[in-house]
Parts: structure tokens; sequence; C-alpha cells
């Protein structure tokens, strides 16, 4: 039997990942060059233009190497962002080593570091690799300088590389088979199989990711995912060379597929362990959870008699995401929509982007909220993530928001103006390090609801693109919230309210009514348009009326002209939201609900 | 404002006939209508023209209102002027109470010019006065000064033109409502017995509305325009004359425009000549506006037809619900409110005071003239 390594590429964002990737699948020659395209593992359009990684995708590599001895590589390429982190650490759980790749030019950043510190968790074999050494700008002296200082490993060990140029490819495909140990794993023993990642193919349902730790799975055989009480007969095991390729089993140490109509995603759990109904696992493999969405919003159709065509398009879009939750939602100004649960914003981006393009839906979104806790005076705690159901001011006996741990990495000049950015975010306990002469660590405590709001683009801009950043949700803590309800005439606009700190509340009340008051059309009577708390006003913008609204001439040619403007605007009419007796264009909506600070 | 009984809907009342004469001698910075300056174009246009009525003969019966508008109708010359007459004549028929309207520049006003369109048969007069300050006309650059005005007007009253209407504009820069309201008592000094009053529009595609895109033009703040409005309204009708339609003022029903009256109400109408427009059947058509392309389709023997639309049921409503809404005479109820029941929709509307209930139609307020673009947005 051919030697298998199993391994994976983690990097920061932008520092090759998907780059490399393709330079290993091509050494390998599972595709001819003329079928090649870049970023071969990242199949959605968001992931190309975004240049990130959103699901896994795992390649099984042959290789012959200078002993002559073959080998069968699999590459396991993870999410490459922080709202991922689990499956990126149910994907390192199934490898024996990394490739820790830093871009030659920007050097160590917060997910190296991050990264770095999940592969020691998972104690695998480190290898270095110091890519885009052809860039003018590359400081391989530097980096090397960073990996021993800040990352604690050996710089001799390091590889380098220009994935763009395939330079220095074979070296690294050589060190993976001589550094990284083969899998250990009985295939005698009861099978203990670890889903990395599931997706949904509408021919054959859902094909599970996963590496066998020990045992043997082979088609006809009745799996048992541990975590549930289902099981399914297996229809075909194979391995993946960028598609299916099926075997005749998974035994220990190899990384495959296996479907076994399973219909959708959310039947399985990433993390979980697959073992045989007739002779199980004594016990599951070690770090299952359920991973929990901690951002939540309400998605709306823009036009309110889209709402079923939403409800169609989100039931097919969970068939290949586990992690959204959804349930039914309402307001009294966008009609019938979803509240949703996220990972985290880009998660929440990555299912807007996906539902307007994949699903051709157009959407409205209403401010992101995460998880608060209330304790009442009948001594309950109760959890909320819709303004809509803020208990009543009077039975709340303690407020609490959930914090983060942010870890951002920046060059010394920016620390000024990091600070400043995370004391405006309420950060506190600030702690520094200066890993290397001339780089800071600064790490924050920060409500988690601080970051959701904008707080990474902020971040890029501010430091130039050269800050980075990292998180972790660490507790929950006591703090001073109220809900703010924004009023048209008033009238509350319901999907307009959020749950915010209170020293944060007049501000934004006064960008939402600045915003509203931009976007709303002049009507005949005056609108006023206020941000309150309770019964007080903290904020206010008004519009003023049409004084006249005529035009002087109307004979034979000017008829059909005035009728199509009618037209169109009683057709726009019927697109907007009613509240009071003040017409609100859904633009409108979408203005007050973005979350940028501009 | 009194709403008419006798101008109610009624069905089989004659079709109307409009001439568009697309000629000026210079062009106004603020005017969209469409002319030329070149006059030669003048006999290729006639005898386009008669082939186009040819086209028409019978398919409007007859006529009981005949508009020569333009452009500049009295630009034509006396021989163009006698021919296109006999031949309308000739063609079409009218009724022997025909209201025969002719569009007057006061620069081209001579007594000999207002003997010869009263010879014609011509028995109104619309006359392009627009300001009467020497300052306002420099700005429009109109052709004829206050005093070639004034004297227009009095040649207009001495030929015996009893009835005709003074078109004047509100709101060019610097005016005032002082100076405007002099302006109205300057024209009624003549006895017109209609007064067109617009409010200075500045359209984007004419001189005036390049000379606002760069800066050097303002048109009057909405507020002031309120102002204007109102107090011509105000002035005009404590001088007897009927605010019937947004900018149109008769002293007396019986002096509305007849022929106007007919856009805002359905009726047929017949209009030939470059960009003019006729409806019919609930069809309505336009010709294209080039004199150039007018001339060379009918001389090739076709139609000078641009566009046409057949109206569904919906568009027509529609129409009639904002045409309506601009006069005094406003909709009737079951054209707002096409179903039933309509309560408290009704309340609604009538709580904007926008409009009122007589008679059982909707009859818009001065505030309701004010907002008459947004008001048919109210309705279902």
């Amino acid at each position: 039997m051919k030697q298998i390594r199993n391994f994976s590429i983690i990097a920061h964002i932008d520092h090759g990942k998907s780059t490399l990737a393709d330079r290993l699948i091509q050494f390998a020659h599972l595709v001819d060059d003329r079928q090649f395209r870049d970023q071969i593992l990242d199949t959605m359009d968001i992931e190309r233009e975004r240049g990130i990684t959103i699901k896994s995708q795992s390649v099984n590599l042959p290789y012959t190497s200078r002993s002559g001895e073959e080998f069968e590589l699999n590459l396991i390429d993870t999410p490459g962002h922080v709202d991922f982190s689990y499956e990126v650490s149910r994907a390192l759980a199934s490898c024996e080593g990394v490739l820790l790749l830093i871009d030659a030019s920007q050097g160590v950043e917060a997910q190296t570091l991050a990264n770095l510190y999940a592969a020691m968790e998972h104690d695998l074999v480190i290898i270095p690799v110091i890519n885009k050494i052809d860039l003018p700008s590359a400081n391989i002296d530097g980096v090397k300088e960073e990996i021993e200082n800040e990352l604690g490993l050996d710089p001799e060990s390091s590889l380098l590389c220009s994935a763009k140029e395939g330079r220095g490819v074979e070296e690294i495909l050589e060190a993976i088979v001589e550094r990284i140990p083969p899998p250990k794993g009985d295939p005698e023993k009861p099978l203990a199989a670890l889903i990395f990642d599931a997706q949904y193919d509408s021919f054959r349902g859902t094909i599970v990711s996963c590496r066998v730790f020990d045992g043997i799975v082979k088609p006809g055989d009745i799996i048992h995912p541990m975590s549930m009480g289902t099981t399914y007969k297996v229809e075909e095991v194979g391995i993946f060379r960028l598609k299916l390729e099926p075997a005749k089993e998974l035994t220990a140490g190899m990384v495959g597929y296996i479907i076994a109509g399973i219909k959708t995603v959310s039947d399985t759990r990433i993390g979980d362990t697959i073992t045989l109904e007739a002779n199980p696992s004594p016990e599951p493999l070690p770090g299952f959870k359920e991973v929990k969405p901690v951002v939540f919003s309400s998605i709306y159709p823009i036009a309110s008699d889209d709402y079923q065509s939403l409800a169609e398009a989100l039931e097919k879009y969970k068939l290949n995401d586990a992690a959204l939750i959804y349930q039914k939602d309402s307001s009294a100004a966008l009609g019938q929509g979803f509240r949703c649960g996220f990972l985290g914003l880009l998660h929440l981006e990555i299912v807007q982007e996906r539902l307007e393009r994949e699903f051709d839906q157009s959407l409205i979104l209403t401010v992101p909220s995460v998880q608060y806790r209330f304790g009442l005076t009948d001594g309950t705690t109760i959890t909320v993530d819709n303004p809509a159901h803020y208990p009543d001011p009077t039975h709340i006996k303690q407020t609490e928001e959930p914090y983060i741990r942010a870890s951002i990495l920046v060059p010394e000049r920016y620390v000024g103006v990091v600070m400043k950015l995370c004391m405006d975010r309420r950060g506190v306990n600030q702690r520094m390090n200066y890993p290397t002469p001339g780089r800071v660590e600064i790490t924050f405590d920060m409500p988690l609801a601080e970051v959701v709001f904008d707080f990474y683009d902020k971040l890029k801009s501010i430091t130039q693109g050269y800050g980075s950043f990292d998180y972790e949700i660490i507790d929950y803590r006591e703090s001073s919230l109220v809900k703010l309800d924004i009023l048209v005439n008033g009238e509350k606009v319901d999907a307009l309210s959020i749950i915010v700190h209170r020293d944060r509340a007049r501000e934004r009340a006064v960008m939402v009514c600045d915003r509203l008051r931009d976007e709303i059309p002049r009507q005949q009577f005056k609108i006023a348009i206020q941000g309150a708390i309770g019964g007080k006003i903290i904020a206010r913008s008004t519009i003023s009326p049409f004084r006249k609204d005529v035009t002087a001439k109307c004979y034979g040619g000017d008829i059909s002209r005035k009728r199509k403007l009618l037209e169109k605007q009683k057709k726009g009419k019927r697109r907007m939201s009613v509240v009071g007796n003040v017409e609100i264009p859904q633009s409108a909506f979408l203005a007050a609900l973005k979350t940028d600070n501009e | 404002m009194q709403p008419s009984r006798k101008i109610a809907e009624r069905a089989g009342e004659a079709a109307g006939l409009y001439v568009h004469v697309p000629f000026c001698k210079t062009k106004c910075p603020y005017c969209d209508f469409y002319s030329v300056t070149d006059l030669a174009m003048m006999e290729g246009w006639l005898s386009a023209l008669l082939k186009e009525m040819d086209q028409y003969r019978d398919a409007f019966g007859t006529f009981d209102t005949l508009y020569i508008g333009g452009g500049t109708p009295t630009v034509l010359n006396n021989t163009i002027l006698i021919s296109l007459f006999q031949e309308l004549h000739r063609q079409f028929s009218f009724t022997n109470n025909t209201e025969i309207t002719v569009e007057a520049n006061p620069d081209d006003i001579t007594p000999e010019k207002l003997a010869l369109l009263k010879s014609l048969g011509v028995n109104r007069l619309s006359i392009g006065v627009q300001s009467f300050n020497d300052e306002e006309l420099v700005l429009l650059k109109r052709r004829h000064s206050l005093k070639g005005t004034e004297e227009a007007l009095r040649w207009v009253n001495e030929a015996g033109f009893t009835n005709f209407g003074i078109d004047l504009i509100y709101g060019p820069p610097g005016q005032t409502v002082e100076g405007w309201i002099a302006t109205l008592q300057k024209a009624l000094t003549f006895h017109p017995t209609h007064m067109s009053c617009y409010q200075l529009t500045i359209e984007k595609t004419t001189p005036f509305g390049k000379m606002l895109e760069e800066g050097n033009l303002q048109g009057c703040t909405e507020k002031q325009g309120r102002n204007f409005f109102l107090t011509t309204s105000k002035f005009l009708g404590e001088n007897g004359f009927v605010h019937y339609e947004i900018s149109n003022f008769a002293k007396g029903n019986e002096f509305r425009s007849r022929h106007n009256c007919k856009y805002w109400r359905h009726i047929p109408y017949l209009g030939l000549g470059p960009g003019a427009h006729s409806f019919q059947g609930g069809i309505r058509w336009w010709n294209c506006k080039s004199v150039k392309d007018y001339c060379d389709k009918l001389k090739k023997g076709s139609r000078p037809i641009f566009g046409s639309e057949a109206l569904s049921a919906e568009q027509l409503r529609l129409e009639k619900l904002f045409l309506g809404l601009r006069t005094c005479d406003g909709v009737a109820l079951d054209v707002a409110f096409p179903e039933f029941p309509h309560n408290e929709l009704l309340h609604n509307i009538k709580k904007t005071r926008l409009v009122s209930v007589r008679d059982n139609r909707l009859i818009p307020t001065k505030k309701g003239f004010l907002m008459a673009d947004r008001l048919p947005l109210l309705f279902p």
C-alpha cells in the first residue's frame, strides 16, 4: 500500500494559500494544464472574488518522492476566516502536519499566529513556508526573524517558495513526506471517521468528507453518526481527485468521502464521528461540539410578494450550509421574513451574497445583533438576539453582552490609531506585546457587538491594510444596554430598532435619522424622524413638505409622458412600506441598515 | 372654483383640430416646443400639411374647435395663411360656432394681419405676451418690447377681437410678487377674456436648462412658486376670472379654451403638423418632430406618424384622474375609486385638504392644484 500523508495549508488571508494549492495540484498532474484554472479548489464565485476559501476542499495528490517511494498526499484545504474557526479545527484534527504559509513581504500576521496556535493544539508537525519570495519587497531575513521570535519556530526549518512562479514546490512536497509522520490508526479496530466537511449534491445527497482514524468503511456498510440517532447505508466511498473517485473502501489513515443517502448537510454535524452500527466505536473522537450562531439578523425580501421565493431559496441554500439557522420573522414595516443566525459577520455576508447571486433574491437585512442576556426581576435570565423581543425595561435587573478577546498585530507606527479605535469600541484590559522590533501585538477585550459593526473595515483602513485581526469569544459581561427605536411621524419602525449600549445610542440614532432624511422622499406634509429610548427622544431630523409640485403645462403632447411618469411612480409606491402615513422606500431601509459609519 | 355643469363629460362631443406651425423667427431660451427658425421650409411644410389633411378627411367627423399653434403661427405669410385656411375648410367640416384660435406673437401683430385673421374666420387669439416688463422681456429673449406689446394689444382691441387670451410667465429671475401683480394689472387693462399664467419651468434641454446647470440662472424656489401661484389665483379671481385649470383662467366659463379642454377630457382631437399628437378611440398617436422628416414622409405618400399607443382601461382611468385633478371640474368619484367601498380612502384623502367632494365629483382645492403632480398617487 502507498504511504499516506495528511496535511493542511494554513495562512493569513492573501498569503497565497490557494495559489500554493494550485501548484501542488499541477505538480501531481491531476488535471492537464489546459483545463487548469487558478484557485482550482475555490469553486464558488465569492471565494474567487474575495480571495478567501469558504468551504473546505480536499484533494488527494499522488507523489513519487526523489527516493522513488510512492505517496498519496491528502491536502485538506481549510476555510480562511475566523468565522469558520471550528471547521478549521476539525480539518486540522484530520491532519498530521501543516504548511504554515507566510508572505515574504507581509510577514507574520494575526491569523498566522492564531493558525499556529491551532496547529500546536493538535500536535501537528509545522513546516513554515515563506511564500512570494519573487516580490521585490520580499524580506526573507526579516520573516525568518519573525518566525523565530514571534512563532518560536526554528527559522532554519523554513522553506522558500514562490507559488506564483512555481518555485520551491518540489522541496515542499519532499518536506511533507520527510517531516510529517504517516497517520496512525488500526484498520482492525471499530470504525471511527471524523467528519470535517459536508457538501450537498442535488443528485447524490450529502457528500461527507472524512478522515478515517480507525477501522474500514465500504459500500453496503450501515453507518451511524455518533451524535445523532440516525443510520445510513453507504452507497459509495472514494477519494478526492478534484472530482470524486470511487474506491473499494476507506481504511484507517485515509481521507475521502462517503455517500450514504444523507439528505441534507444539516443531517450531519461537522466534528461528529462516523462509526458502524454493527460494530460501533466505544467512544467518539474528541473535540466534537455543536457550532452556535453568534450574529443574528432578519432577512426580508425587498418586494414583500417575494417572500415565498425567499423561503424556497433559504431552504435550498440551507441544504449546503449547516451553520445557518433561521426561523420565520415578521415586521410591520417590511412584512414577512426570516430571523437568521450566523457564525459571524463574514458568514452573514456570504449567505446574503449567495442568496442574491445564486438564488436571485433582493434582500434587506436588519442590523446584525449579538445575543444579549437579561436578568429579570422575577429571577429568570433570558437571551435576546432580536430587538423585537426586548423585555419590558421595568422588569430588567441586569443586562449582559458577549465579549471577545481581540488580538491585533500591527506595525508600531499604528499603535496609537488602533488603541483609539479599540477604546472607541469600548475595548478594555489592553495588553501589548512586542514580539519583534517594530511590531506590536495588541490584545483587547471588547464587546462582540462592537466588532460586528464594521470594526474590521475600520481597522484595515486606519492601518492602511497592515493591521491584522483575530478574535475568540470569551464571556458575558455586565453592560448598560438600551433599546433604540426609530420613529417616523411618531410611529415606530420596528425593523430599525436595535439593542445598543447606552453610550452608543445617540450617535447611532443621529446616523439613522440623517440617512432616513436623505432617502425618504418629501411628501405633502412634514415628516419628523426621531430616535428614542423608551419615551425619550435622543435624535431628530425633519423632512420638509412639498410647497408646490405641479407642472405648469399639460397639453396634447404632454399627456402620455406625464401618465408614464405616474405609472412609474405608482409602481415604485407599491414597493414602499407605509409607516403611519409616511411612505418609506426600500432604499431608505437599505441606507439606514448599512453597517458602515461613513 | 365653480365647476361648470356645461362641461361635464358628454358623449359624442365634436372633435378638435390642431395645426402645428413649427416656425419661429427666434428661439426663446425657455421653450421646449418643437420649432425651427429656417422659415424657408414653410412652403414645403404647407404642401406636406395639405397631404396629411388628405389622409384624415372624414376620420374625425365635424370639428367644433380649430387651434393654430406653434411655434409662431403669425410668422406665416399671408399667402400661406390664406391657403392653410382654405384647405382646412375644403378638407374638413366645422360646426357653425367653431372656436378658431390662432396663437400670436405681439411682434407680428399689425392691423393688417388682424384684419386678415378676422377675414379668415379666426374668432379667438392667444397672445404670447409673457411679460409687461422690458427687462424680463430681454431676459426671456422675446422679440417684442413693452411699448410694442401695448400697441399690439390696442390693435387687437380695435380690430374687434373680443375673445382673446394673454399668456404670461411668472417666476423669471429677479421678479417680485409686486412686479408680477403690476404685470397682471397691466394685462387686464386690455380686457382679455382668458389668461394663461405659467410658472417659468426650466427644462433641461433648453438654453435656460444649460444655464441652470452651469449656475448662471436661478429658478424660483418652491416657496416663491407657491406664493406666485396663490397670488395669481387670488388676484385674477377677484377680477372675475375662473381658475379652471392649473395655469388657465377664464372670464366666465364660456371663455374657457374649448379646444384645450378637449385634451383634458379625452375628447377626440386630430393634430396635424410635425410633432402634433392625436387622440381617438382610446388610441393616441404622434407625428415625427422633424420638419424635414415630416415633409419627406408625406412627399413619399406615407404617414408621418412616429409613435402610437393604445390605452388600456386602467391607463385611460389614470389619465382621466390626473387630467381631471388639474381642472376645477375635478374627476368623477367612480373614476377616482373604481372599486367600492372607498369610504375610508376617501376620508383619508379628504383629510389632506387637497380635494373636496361635490356632486359625486372630487374637486381639487387650491392646495390640490399646488400638488397636482402627486395628487393622483394618493388614489388606488
